[in-house]
């Protein structure tokens, strides 16, 4: 029996966050969501550095906030978070000027609708038509069913005709 | 299927982390470095704040290597992004509330955000937090008015001469001391705003190359053509 404590909340939240920062970057199928999940993940690994210096009763370590002597906590896991959020916010940052270049090459950011984009894209520049692409399944296995927002009539070439904006 | 394999995957990673964490004694850490860096930091650094006399101390030169990966980030983002055409649409304004409080706000953030870099030294705080927070009173200036131009140009002049001052402190403390970025000039009174040696000047340095990379950032992302893909 896992004992109920301050330890057992804290390191399952910062854990759980990890889990479910993962969960939704396998899961999501769309891109600015894997975003989210991702700063979702860092924050949960961010908090786990921060649990590994906790010492019981202790105070921040600030010289002359207390008499010499108080415990206080580990500050090198406090350091090395504020390098790692500062270095997320930069990562996020790229992230997010990536997204805005796919946007506007592909007019979505759903990662179905962009596979489907994109090997239309790629079949027109080749010159040949959509289904030879590698991407439809080998022999007699029917293709997957297209996602329901993603209902396009596919040109002569498989190029995809542009979604209507609303 | 993928939704279970998902499922899987990440329950296993929970169990994996879960045991590590019961491997861990919480609350007695096994590190040695941070207690005899609480120890010694007083004598060695002279900051109040050991955080800060850590990031900007212990690990100045990983600190020169983390305002490097956020330099890359920056100038990768304005790769990506490229340059406006002549034409493009601008986002709408703000409103009315958001101009009226960006307008409040501006003076409020530079002031806090100034006194957060300053201070690192001796209170929570220091050239990163700072420099968010002043990031954050110019990003709040273009949100509330998209039409207002950033001058980039005179925000990579401040920040190319911030990251140089950080590394001509750093070059400095190897001539005379014989070791790259090692706290120089004399520590001070602890406690006191003039104290603590070089490392007021690391953390503004800081503080002014983050703000300014962050903003120059941020307006790049804004000031990119939204609409028509």
């Amino acid at each position: 029996m896992i004992p109920f404590s301050l330890e057992t909340i804290l390191y399952t939240c910062a854990i759980g966050m990890v889990v479910i920062g993962v969960f939704g970057l396998v899961l999501s199928n769309h891109l600015l969501r894997m975003v989210l999940a991702l700063s979702v993940a860092e924050a949960g690994g961010n908090l786990l550095v921060v649990l590994a210096g906790y010492r019981g009763g202790a105070i921040a370590p600030i010289i002359g906030y207390a008499a010499p002597g108080t415990l206080m906590v580990d500050p090198v896991p406090q350091a090395l978070v504020l390098t790692s959020i500062v270095i997320g916010v930069g990562v996020e940052a790229l992230a997010v000027a990536i997204l805005i270049r796919v946007y506007r090459a592909y007019g979505s950011l759903d990662l179905r609708l962009l596979v489907e984009r994109m090997q239309g894209d790629m079949a027109k520049a080749a010159g040949i038509p959509r289904t030879t692409s590698t991407h439809a399944p080998a022999g007699e296995r029917p293709l997957p069913p297209i996602p329901v927002g993603a209902r396009h009539q596919p040109d002569a070439v498989g190029h995809l005709a542009p979604e209507v904006q609303s | 299927m993928r939704n279970i394999a998902s499922l899987v995957f990440s329950v296993g990673l929970a169990f994996l982390l879960l045991v590590i964490a019961a491997q861990l004694g919480f609350g007695h850490t096994p590190m040695v470095v941070g207690t005899d860096i609480l120890a010694g930091a007083a004598q060695d650094v002279g900051a109040a704040n050991i955080v800060t006399a850590i990031v900007f101390g212990y690990r100045g030169f990983d600190t020169l290597g983390e305002i490097s990966i956020l330099f890359a980030a920056a100038t990768a983002a304005g790769l990506v992004l490229g340059h406006r055409r002549a034409g493009a649409a601008d986002d709408p304004r703000g409103g009315l509330i958001l101009g009226a409080g960006a307008e409040l706000l501006f003076p409020m953030l530079v002031l806090v955000g100034i006194y957060i870099v300053i201070h690192g030294h001796l209170t929570p705080g220091g050239g990163f937090q700072g420099g968010v927070v002043l990031a954050a009173a110019f990003f709040v200036a273009v949100i509330a008015e998209p039409s207002k131009r950033v001058n980039h140009a005179a925000i990579q002049v401040i920040e190319g001469l911030a990251g140089a001052a950080y590394i001509v402190i750093g070059i400095w403390a190897l001539v005379e001391d014989g070791s790259f970025l090692k706290p120089m000039l004399d520590h001070g009174v602890m406690g006191q705003l003039l104290s603590a040696g070089t490392m007021p000047l690391l953390s503004s340095a800081v503080g002014i190359k983050v703000g300014s990379e962050l903003a120059g950032l941020l307006a790049h992302i804004s000031e990119s053509e939204a609409g028509e893909p």
